[in-house]
């Protein structure tokens, strides 16, 4: 953990060496979502709602998708940016080094300018809860914090699963922005506008509705029968993200150096 | 303008190389084409007002932005140029004997045209065979189609020199992400891309009208779908020449002053 932290703090301050693109670099984070989130905002200003729902439970949705892919990006952006590292052969030198390969990847890159993203979804949030007519009681704040939380190990699983791909294929796989990108974008409006197809996989396959759809019924007190089961609902993200570590140790036994 | 042609023919044949990027881009954009049309068709099915645009104009618009990707996107860029910047290897560009707009100016088109046409033709035909209400239609007439690709052209001509200021302004930002991010995030709001422009509220729509972004896909877009009228595409065409013309002088300019005062990096 020690060592994690001097990771960041490194990279913290070679980040802010080019001050102006820096500080760019932020702003733009920042209104990436927000552009999307206006986009929200003029389609409901337009129609009023969408199946039923109405746009503060839509922006909540949307806020808590965005949370948990920000944290995921900030965190785990190493893995993203993995396959390069297999590709030039410089995996080679974290392999020596007698610590985990996981804490590595994970501290070879941590992007400080993911803040201003994370920053607009948790104003959203906090907005939108606050416009919701909720009472705020302890086991629905419980299953928001646990929703994010494990929003973003399924979107750190994801890339994590990519990068042990690549040992593979050497290359990049950008298919996987399917279910990155692809998964965020369709997570922001809850699920069952969707056709039952798309449901289903976001469902079984990758869990993305467990931990944004099933339990904000329960959040937003539109379920019947028991709440426990849409409470939680988003460990869901912990069954899926233990296949994606496991991938990964395999990978790395797989491991071919490319040279140089 | 013969080495600007060679620079052209050889950018678009490299980028034709990529074809294992290209299938996961056709992948990526496929679901994106899917889901944008699904939220647009649930937000379609109880609503009372009369929206400005058919379900089958909007999944017609949204097909030909995920279709014509390469050609709207302003994210897309090269790294090279940035590297030659920031590394200081842009002296031994300076000393090439032709202008630098004009060859980076046809490199990034060229890269914009092999990258879309490796893409457009696999989207095209699976959109079209798409079930309805997700298929793109057929313009309604063969003249609207002639209209159509002159102005994606023009469009492409357009964006290209929007792009080059992304370039010219890492001149002074000497890193690229940020300036990069930032004119594409509001140009691609602006041109359409998050939601169609017919659907934003009426003074945001003025916005739009008195930029350059829209002209690149908003407008030769709903030509396509013929929401706008053969008449009015043809002073549409004027307009994109107007833009073009006043963004690549205002482009040479920057970039001279840039170049006035560049300082090479590196040794």
């Amino acid at each position: 953990m020690h060592l994690y932290l001097k990771y960041v703090w490194i990279l913290f301050k070679s980040q802010t060496q080019y001050r102006l693109s820096f500080w760019m670099l932020a702003l733009g984070q920042a209104l990436t979502p927000l552009t999307v989130f206006a986009g929200l905002y003029f389609m409901f200003a337009q129609f009023g709602q969408v199946k039923g729902w109405s746009f503060y439970e839509a922006a909540l949705c949307y806020a808590i998708i965005g949370l948990s892919f920000a944290l995921a990006e900030t965190f785990a952006r190493g893995f993203d940016m993995f396959s390069t590292l297999v590709t030039s052969g410089d995996f080679d030198r974290l392999l020596v080094r007698p610590r985990s390969t996981i804490l590595q990847v994970l501290g070879s890159r941590f992007e400080f300018a993911r803040l201003g993203r994370m920053l607009q979804s948790l104003i959203v949030l906090i907005w939108s809860l606050n416009k919701l007519p909720l009472a705020l009681t302890a086991p629905k704040l419980f299953t928001l914090t646990l929703m994010i939380v494990c929003g973003m190990l399924i979107f750190t699983g994801i890339f994590i699963a990519t990068a042990s791909l690549s040992f593979w294929t050497i290359q990049g796989l950008e298919v996987a922005n399917v279910f990155t990108d692809g998964g965020r974008e369709m997570a922001k409006y809850p699920l069952s506008i969707y056709e039952k197809w798309v449901a289903y996989f976001f469902t079984f396959v990758i869990p993305l509705g467990c931990v944004n759809y099933l339990p904000l019924l329960y959040v937003l007190g539109r379920t019947s029968g028991s709440n426990i089961l849409y409470m939680l609902s988003p460990l869901a993200g912990i069954v899926f993200f233990l296949p994606c570590l496991f991938m990964w140790h395999i990978g790395v036994r797989h491991y071919r150096s490319t040279g140089s | 303008m013969n080495p600007y042609l060679s620079v052209l023919k050889l950018r678009f044949i490299s980028g034709l190389q990529y074809r294992a990027a290209a299938l996961a881009g056709m992948a990526t954009q496929l679901f994106f084409g899917l889901i944008f049309i699904m939220v647009y068709v649930a937000f379609y099915a109880n609503s009372t007002a009369e929206p400005s645009m058919s379900l089958e104009q909007l999944a017609t618009y949204v097909w030909l932005q995920q279709i014509f990707l390469a050609f709207v996107m302003l994210w897309f860029r090269d790294n090279e140029i940035f590297q030659l910047i920031t590394s200081g290897n842009i002296a031994y560009e300076l000393c090439r004997p032709c202008g630098i707009y004009s060859f980076w100016y046809a490199k990034l088109l060229a890269q914009r045209l092999s990258s879309a046409i490796l893409r457009c033709f696999p989207i095209l035909l699976i959109a079209f065979f798409l079930p309805a209400p997700y298929n793109l239609s057929l313009p309604p007439e063969g003249t609207t189609f002639v209209l159509f690709l002159l102005t994606l052209l023009l469009g492409l001509a357009v964006n290209v020199a929007i792009s080059m200021f992304i370039y010219i302004s890492v001149f002074w930002t000497m890193s690229p992400v940020g300036s990069t991010l930032i004119i594409a995030v509001i140009g691609e709001f602006l041109s359409g891309m998050i939601i169609p422009i017919p659907l934003m509220p009426e003074w945001l729509q003025n916005i739009t009208y008195a930029l350059p972004f829209r002209w690149t896909a908003d407008f030769p877009f709903r030509v396509y779908s013929g929401q706008i009228s053969q008449t009015e595409a043809l002073w549409g065409i004027l307009i994109q020449l107007i833009w073009l013309a006043i963004l690549i002088v205002l482009g040479r300019w920057c970039l001279r002053r840039a170049l006035r005062q560049v300082v090479v990096q590196g040794g």
